[in-house]
Parts: structure tokens; sequence; C-alpha cells
């Protein structure tokens, strides 16, 4: 761990720390399983009219099921509505079923906008799960802060923004790139990085992240190359080509989408395999879900920076994705995304029980401290910047389409959305 | 940029360059081949091209399931069964929507591309009920994967040559049947003056299903191809359309060889640009030479004289 | 020709004009609850672009398939001058650079570009909704008009533009905010345009405006110059040899159909609260083009009833079946081209209209619009 030079992203406290002090939340939080109704009548637990009955509560699934986006969030609306189902399953929150109104986003931000308007103001749902993108969030945070909904947001994002009416549960970038850089620069020795991305503001800030990290926090370590292309871009022999003129040690690739796809294939049909690491490729793109489309084997041997990976191996992982399995089919694969909208349904259900009420003023204010020790991923907590701690892993990709876990650091990572000395 | 890397290097670097630039070049006269018969000899605008060609690539996905199930010991071999096979679905596909939509709308193009943008939402979605909306993974055999070491520094992909081995392919054949076979002349007869065609007693309603038709299945073969290099997914077919659509009026409607040469130009100019650029100026750069030679020279690069 | 086709307003015109007056200002507010009402306003902006596709298409028979490039223009210099003032120092005190645009700030830039800066006035900003998209049209008018592009391959080349744009915008996402768009306006001289009072507000100014540009479209189609469009559309060799010159009359409609485009834009912008290059592209442009064919592309009034109908259809097709919508989407435009090829105009004037003349006229009046054939 490269400590002596990072602010704080990695200096947060440890694990332990949280458990001592957050022992008799979590016992709190968990002891009322067979809530009743009753004991919580309407009229207090819900004074700002939001659509919660005696039995009943009503939430909004915001995402694109059509459109170029439905690719990446189907795993997401499949995670909300496990969780919802499972939570209904032990009783619901405060003696109520959750009920959701699935709205489609259509991959395009204006109606992202409509939709997230009617979620809020027709619907009055009490929270939304949604969103993929950073244009989506930003298209539906201006309706969401004023109507003051609540939103669970699922995705790794490029950080720059807090807003009190949205829950994080993925990655600002700092807590998805830095501690990967750090480990490639020390476990393998790279020195020279190619910085690549789809053109749009997630890959563009990450990639200035991590060329600040490269240069200005790390030692002998050097940018040799940036490149972007536009979103659905198919051909790339030519950066391949400038990749191979450069030399790079690391290929730093944060190509989305159907790119993707093309973007590997082209890179092991050029001989460059990833599997032999001259170069190697570090990504923080590539979920299980991505690698469905790519083919393992031509992305095996990939390194992959997240927070989360299917193959993780222990009880609350086993569980969720056994789960999972037998709800959504056997063949199913889950991404770091996928179970980052999984903790969305569990964390809010943790904040209203601790708040006792649903009403969004009080909600946001039970949030933060709020822990979950049930998370696949192992163990989080919302900070009081609404992102979560959580542990940055490195994973190497296998011909299965899973990743093997090579690396987690040791303690939860800081979530710093407006990390100093990176702008 | 180039001070820092000896002459041998350079000297690969450019020959790879050279040959990423016929790899797209290929890929263009892939994906133009079908819509320059369609678009060119037919005046229909078939803005569900893209969805023929995702067909294709479906086909190929399930082929090679089929083969990695029942018969894995020729699993090197399936991808030649698969673009056939993905030939005749999407002509039949083809075949059925000349039918059903197209020949009613051959007075009014502009029309067609109307309809035709309505059946790639139905496309759209019918992918996506079926195979759903995530992108599916298809295997290649193993021999298509790799590359070939020319030298220490040049390595020439295999799957690249496949492509420009199947685009010159499919493009002899589309010459052959257009120029040597009576189809053709028909076509050719048809496409220069209908009424006369029919006067003379070739069935122009039939020519006209084939022809559609067999574009069609040129772009499912395309498709299949492409599963080598792009994803497969239900939205997929969109990120060609507008490319292959400037493809085929920069050569000239009606010319196959405009066809070939402009794919040729645009490859080239992309692939050169995108070497001393980042990918998006390139591309950007790209659409607007060719935009900008378009409004001097609107008929394209090669055109046929007709008769309005 | 009949005398009533000359003049201003035929008596059809009028009723037409009416029941969409009533429609847009007394029914819809009353009906519908604020959240639907902004709905409405929305695709009420799109009613422009469509209605500028009738005087370009169907009496023109220039078919843009780049008309989102210049709803999008409007809307961004709508937007940028609502980021501008949205962009305090005291707003952004957080950003390195506080006082310009946040999306700037997160790409390094530290001073505002001296092209946003005029931006900075409304009066300019007004202008420029409209004469950006208007400046940009006459250069790609002129350029292709005047070399006689026409039909199929003017379609394809602006739909290129709609990809360049888009791709442009993306691009440079320092300048332009990227793929997000430029989002998070606020208010507009220290109005608050959030509010639903505010957004009622800017429904009924939408709907001025587009009665005044339809009122525009009228007067230019019932003008000489509608005529000669309609004659250029069917034979453009013989108005050309007749001594007109064509390309200036196709240019000067382009610029009306792009100007009105960007109003739309504009009132996109003020209405929804931010804009994105998902406007601009081809998508959107394709669609608009949809909205005008499913109206009848040859009647302004049928153009706004079809903006209306199929985002209407759109919204709750998607809110009932949030995964299949595509289909009934896709087969109502097909079922607009192969059986109703002039849309509800053509439903209009071949089933309802003849009857409602035999109602109320004693005697039978042409129809105003002439005998529609689906346009090349």
């Amino acid at each position: 761990m490269t400590d002596k030079k990072i602010p704080n992203a990695l200096a947060g406290p440890s694990r332990r720390a949280f458990m001592a002090g957050g022992a008799a939340l979590t016992a709190s939080l968990f002891a009322p399983k067979g809530l009743r109704a009753q004991e919580f009548p309407t009229a207090e637990v819900n004074t700002t009219g939001l659509a919660v009955t005696d039995d009943a509560v009503t939430i909004g699934i915001l995402h694109s099921v059509t459109g170029t986006m439905a690719i990446s969030e189907t795993g997401s609306v499949q995670a909300e509505k496990l969780a919802i189902s499972q939570i209904n399953a032990q009783g619901g929150i405060l003696g109520r079923k959750i009920e959701y109104i699935q709205e489609d986003g259509a991959s395009d931000w204006p109606t992202f906008a409509e939709k997230a308007r009617k979620l809020l103001v027709n619907d009055k749902v009490a929270s939304v799960m949604g969103c993929w993108t950073s244009a989506s969030r930003k298209a539906v945070l201006p309706v969401f802060e004023q109507h003051n909904g609540f939103l669970y947001y699922p995705t790794f994002y490029e950080g720059l923004e807090q807003s009190p009416n949205v829950i994080y549960t993925g990655q600002e970038a700092t807590q998805q790139i830095i501690a990967g850089l750090d480990w490639v620069t020390r476990e393998k020795g790279a020195k020279t990085f190619y910085l690549l991305g789809s053109d749009y503001i997630w890959p563009r800030t990450s990639n200035k992240i991590a060329r600040k990290h490269i240069e200005n926090f790390m030692e002998g370590t050097s940018v040799v190359g940036e490149e972007y292309y536009p979103l659905g871009h198919t051909q790339f022999n030519s950066v391949i080509n400038k990749i191979r003129l450069r030399k790079p040690d690391v290929i730093y690739a944060i190509v989305v989408g159907g790119s993707n796809v093309a973007f590997y294939k082209q890179l092991k049909a050029a001989g460059i395999d990833p599997a032999e690491e001259s170069p190697m490729v570090l990504t923080i793109s590539v979920t299980e879900d991505e690698i469905r489309g790519i083919g393992g084997e031509n992305i095996e041997g990939s390194y992959a920076c997240m927070k989360y990976f299917q193959s993780l191996e222990n009880e609350n992982n086993l569980a969720f994705v056994k789960a999972f399995k037998e709800m959504w089919g056997e063949d199913m694969v889950i991404g770091d995304v996928t179970q980052a909208a999984y903790l969305g349904p569990w964390l809010w259900k943790a904040a209203v029980e601790k708040a006792g009420s649903f009403d969004v003023d009080k909600v946001r204010a039970a949030s933060p401290g709020i822990e979950m020790t049930t998370a696949p991923e192992g163990y989080v907590k919302i900070h009081e910047n609404h992102h979560l701690w959580s542990k940055t892993r490195v994973g190497r990709a296998q011909a299965d389409g899973q990743y093997e876990v090579v690396f987690e650091t040791a303690d939860l990572v800081e979530p710093d959305p407006f990390p100093e000395g990176y702008q | 940029m180039f001070s820092d890397y000896s002459m041998t290097e350079l000297g690969a670097i450019f020959a790879m360059q050279g040959f990423a630039g016929l790899i797209l070049f290929s890929v263009f006269v892939l994906m133009a081949l079908g819509l320059a018969i369609i678009f060119g000899q037919m005046g229909v605008i078939n803005m569900a091209h893209g969805e023929f060609m995702i067909l294709g690539a479906y086909v190929t996905y399930l082929t090679s399931t089929a083969f990695a199930v029942y018969v894995p010991g020729l699993f090197g071999i399936y991808f030649f069964v698969a673009m056939i096979l993905a030939f005749i679905a999407s002509g039949l596909l083809g075949l059925f929507v000349e039918w059903a939509m197209i020949r009613h709308l051959y007075k009014r193009p502009l029309d067609t591309l109307l309809a035709t943008w309505g059946l790639s939402l139905i496309l759209q979605q019918v992918y996506r009920s079926v195979f759903g909306a995530r992108e599916v993974g298809v295997s290649i055999p193993d021999w298509m994967m790799g590359s070939l070491p020319l030298t220490d520094l040049i390595e020439i992909p295999i799957n690249g040559i496949f492509v420009m081995v199947l685009a010159t392919g499919i493009a002899l054949g589309v010459y052959y049947l257009m120029f040597r076979s009576a189809w053709g002349l028909q076509v050719r007869a048809i496409s220069q003056n209908r009424v006369m065609a029919d006067a003379v007693g070739i069935n122009t309603a039939w020519t006209d299903r084939l022809t559609f038709a067999i574009g069609c299945g040129v772009a499912g073969v395309a498709g299949s191809a492409f599963t080598m290099i792009g994803s497969t997914g239900p939205t997929a077919g969109q990120l060609y359309i507008v490319d292959t659509f400037l493809v085929v009026v920069f050569g000239g409607t009606g010319s196959l060889l405009g066809t070939i040469a402009s794919a040729f130009s645009i490859s080239q100019a992309q692939s050169i640009m995108e070497f001393f650029l980042s990918g998006s100026m390139a591309k950007v750069l790209t659409l607007l030479v060719v935009v900008g030679i378009l409004m001097i020279r609107p008929q394209g690069l090669f055109s046929l004289k007709l008769r309005k | 020709m009949s005398a009533s086709s000359h003049r201003l307003f035929s008596r059809q015109d009028i009723i037409g004009f009416a029941i969409l007056a009533a429609v847009i200002f007394i029914v819809l507010p009353l009906a519908l609850d604020s959240f639907r009402l902004n709905l409405f306003g929305k695709y009420l902006t799109y009613a422009f672009v469509a209605v500028g596709l009738v005087l370009c298409w169907g009496a023109g028979g220039i078919l843009s398939l780049g008309q989102g490039v210049f709803f999008g223009l409007g809307g961004y210099c709508m937007a940028m001058f609502l980021k501008l003032e949205a962009s305090t120092p005291e707003n952004t005190a957080i950003q390195s650079t506080p006082g310009i645009p946040d999306f700037m700030d997160w790409n390094q830039i530290t001073a505002l570009p001296w092209w946003w800066e005029p931006f900075n006035s409304l009066l300019f900003s007004l202008i420029a909704v409209v004469m950006v998209p208007v400046m940009f049209a006459f250069i790609i008018g002129v350029a292709m008009f005047r070399r006689r592009v026409g039909g199929v391959y003017f379609a394809i080349i602006t739909q290129a533009f709609a990809a360049i744009l888009t791709i442009l915008i993306i691009g440079q996402q320092g300048y332009t905010g990227g793929v997000n768009g430029i989002t998070d306006l606020r208010t507009l001289q220290g109005w608050d345009i959030r509010t639903d009072a505010a957004k009622e507000t800017l429904y009924y100014v939408n709907g001025v405006l587009l009665f005044a540009c339809l009122l525009i479209a009228q007067f230019v189609r019932k003008s000489k110059l509608g005529r000669l469009l309609i004659a250029m559309r069917d034979q453009e060799d013989r108005v050309r040899f007749s001594g007109y010159d064509v390309a200036s009359f196709k240019i000067f409609i382009f610029c009306l159909g792009a100007g009105f485009a960007g109003i739309g834009g504009a009132m996109f912008t003020l209405q929804v609260g931010f804009m994105s290059p998902t406007l601009v592209g081809i998508v959107p442009s394709i669609e608009m083009v949809i909205f005008c064919a499913v109206g009848g592309r040859l009647s302004i009034i049928g153009a706004v009833y079809g903006a209306l109908l199929v985002n209407w259809a759109k919204t709750s097709l998607s809110e009932s079946f949030p995964e299949l919508w595509l289909l009934g989407l896709g087969g109502l435009f097909i079922a607009v081209v192969m059986a109703f090829p002039n849309g509800l105009a053509g439903i209009y004037a071949e089933h309802i209209a003849p009857r409602l003349a035999a109602l109320f006229a004693k005697r039978q009046t042409p129809a105003a619009v002439p005998k529609p054939k689906p346009a090349e």
C-alpha cells in the first residue's frame, strides 16, 4: 500500500473500529424482524403524503429496459427486484410490503427526467432505485432535489457530486482507481500506462484521476498515451497499433458498452493477449456482465478493479448468488453494479427502520452510519457524504467469464467524491 | 511524435496501420454491399439494415451453441455453416418484409424509410424478448482468433484476413450476380426503366423481391462475420447505419464499383486520421470530409447517367 | 384552383385553428394535472419541428433527417444562457474556478470560453435561439440546393450532420457538457423555472409561440411561395425553366423550418430544465419526421396533433408495458405509412371533414388541403 502519498483515500478507520461502534446499531437494526404495521400507524410514519398504506409501501424502479443501455441496466433491475422480494419475504418494512412501479428510461436522458417526475409527483413513491449512466443521473438530479425524492444510485461513477437526495451505492472514482493503480505498480512493476476510454464524462474524469495519481502520487510512473473513441465505436485497430508503438506496461481501458466487445476481440486478434501481460490490461469498466458479450476466452488474463466479483467466497455472497440464480436463471452472471443495486433496497430498509418513518427527511438523517453486514461484497457502511465505505478488489479474468480475486484492500476505502489534488 | 522510434519500428507500424485500414475497408464493404443492392438498385431506404445484420449475428450465435452441444468435434468449422444459415435466415426475412411491406411503397421511397424504421424498432424488441437485453457472447473457433507473426514486429490478425477474404468473395459474388446472371440483367434493366422492363416481359415483382432478399441475405452474412470483431446485442445494428449509408451515397447509388471505391477512401481516411488524432476527432473529420465532398459532388464518386 | 385556396384562411382552416386553440389552451389545461400538462408542453415543443417539416417535406419535398440539429442548437443556445445564470460564484463556490459552469470546472477549464461570453445576455441568447439554427441551415442549404442536391441524398447528408454534431458535442465536453448535456438549469432572469406555476406559464408561452409559428406557416403556404413550393415538389424542372430561382425558395423554407425547430428547442430547454445531445442525434431526428408523418405531412395542424399523439402513445405505452412498448410504436409507424399515408390529417380530410361539412355548410366547399397525394 502506498499509504504515504495518498491524502485520505485509503486512510479510513479499520473494520474493527466500525464493528465496535456499530454493534449496538446493528443489533437494533436486525431485531425488529417481524414488525407489525399496527405498531407504526401510517399517519405517523408518513407525514408527507408518500404512497404508504397500512400494509404496503410503493417505491420506484427507474432503469432502461429498452435502448442501448438495456444491456447494462437489466442486471440492476433484477437485483433490485430480488432484494425487494427478499425483504417482503422477511415481513417487509415497518410491517409493510414493498410494491414497486417500474418505469423505462429508454436510454434517453430526457425520458429519465420525465419518468422520475412521474414517479415522484404522480406516484408519490417513497424512494427510487434507479439510473445507471451519469447522464441519466444528472438528468434526474434536479427533479429529485426539487420534489425531495430519494434515489439509490448503483453505478460506479466519476464522483464530483454529493446530493442530499441520492445514496451512491457504487464506488466514486477514487475508490475504484487508486488502489488498483497502486497494486499494479507495486506487484507488477508497471511504469508506463496507456489510458484509453469511451468519449464521455466517466472515462474522461476517471482517466484524469488516474493520470494525476500516476504522475503526482506514484514515483517513476508515467502516462504514454491517452485516447478516446465515440460511444459505440467498433474499430480499434488504429489504437492497437498506437499501443504497440508506445509499448506501455499497462493498457488502462475504460471502454464501455458494445465497444468493449470490439476492443477486446480485436486486441486478442492483433496478437496482444492479455494473458501474456505484456502489456497487461487493467480495466474499471468490464464486469462479469460485459464478459458475457466479450467472451471469456478473449479477455482472459485482463485485470479489473471493482469492489465486488461474483466469485467472492463469503457466506453473504454465496447466498446472494444462489438466490439470484434461483430467481433469474442458472446462466445469470452478476457484476459489480448488479451487486451495488442489490444493496439499495436493503440500505433503504435499514434507514427507514432506524428512522421509524418513511419521510424522506428522516430517512436522509438516519442514513449516514447505516451499515450492512449482510452485503454480498462483505460489509459496507454509509458515509456522511452519502457514498459507501467499501473495499477495492482486483480480479483476473478467467476463461469461464469469472474473475479470480488477486488482491483486496485490507481496510475499507473511504469515499471521497471531491478528492484533493486530483481536480 | 516519431523521433523516439527506429525506422524498422516505424515501418512495421505503418505496415500494420495500412493493414488496419484494409480491415476497416473490408468491414465497410461488407456493411455496404447489401445496402448498395437494395438502395442502389431499388431505391429503397432500408433503415432496418442493421437489424438484418444482427439477425445474421444471432444466427451465428445459435449455430455456435448448437455445434458446441451436438457436434463439438466440428466446432472449428461451424462458422462456415453459420454464414450460410445467416444468409438464408436474413434472406427469408427480407423476402417476407418485401412481400408484406416494401412492395406497397415502391412509389414512395421516403416512406420506406419510415416504415423500415418502425420495422427496426420491432426487430430490436423481438431480439430483446427472445435473446435477452444483454449481449450474447459468440465463441469463435480458436484458429480464427490468433494472429500471424510476419516479422518480430508485424502481426497480422487472422480474423482480419478472414474478413478481407470474405469481403472480396462476396463482392465478387455480387458482381457476378449483377453483371453475369440473368437476374442481374433484369435488376439493372428495372433500375434503369421499370416500365420498359415490365413491358419486355421481366417479372418485376419477383425480381424486386429477390433483389431485396439477396440484399438482406448479404447483410446477414456481414452480421455473421462481425461477431468476430464486434458485439452482438439487440441494438448493435444501429451502430452501423450511418456509416453504411454514407458509404453507399458517397460511392454513388447504382454503382457497385463506386461503393467499393468509397468504402476504400473513407476507411483509409479514417484509419490514417485515427493514427494522428484522437479517435473522436478522426471520426468527426472523416464525416465532415465526406459530407463536404458530397456537397461539391452530390452524385457521389461514381454515378450512372440515368434519365429521370 | 378555387378562390378559397387564395385566402389566408378557408372555412376549414378557421375551424381547424379554432379547435387546436381550444385543445391547447382550454381542454388540456383543464383535463390534466400539472405534471401531465408539463409533459404535453414538452410534446408541443416537438410540434414546432413537425410544423417546419410540413413546410420542408410535405410542401417542399425536402426531407431533412437532421432537424434534431436545429432543435438542439436552439435548445443549447437557451441552455447556455440559463446555465450561466445558474453558475453564480455563490452557487459554484465549491469549484476550483467559481463562476463558470460546473462541467467546465470538471474538465479543468479555468475561464469562460470567449464564445460563451455573449450568452450572458438574454437578448443575444433569444436572437441566437433562432439565428444560430437559421445560419446553420443557410450554410447547408446554400451548399446543397445550389448544387441541386435533393431527395434521398439530402436526407442522408442531413443525417450525417446529426451524427457529426452529436459526436462533436459529446467529444468537446469541456465546452458543451458532453453526453450529460447542460443540466441543472434554474432561473430565467431570477424567475424560478422549476416551480409548477412557472411550468404552467411556460406551457402557455409555448402554446402562443406555436400559434405564431403556425400562422407564419399558414401565411407561407397560402402565399405565392407556398404554391411555388408545391409546384417545385411535383415538377422542379418546370418551375426552374419558368424562370424561378428554385434554390433560393428551398433555402428559405429550409431556414424557416430550422428557425421553428430552434424555438422548439429553446422551449424544450425551458420546460424540461436541461438540454442533452440525445435530442440532436439521428434517432430523435427521425422521430421528428415520424411525428410529421403521423400527423399528415401536408397539414400544419395535423403535425401538431401528430407530435402530441406519438409522444403520448410513447409515454403511456412505456408506462403500461415498459418492456414491450417498442413493438407498439414500431407497429404504429408501419401502420401509418402503409394504411394512412396522409396521417391524421388524411383521416380527417377523407372521413371526418366531409361529414362535418355536410352538417354545417349549405354547399360543399372544396377541401382547403388540396386532395393530398403521397409526397416523394
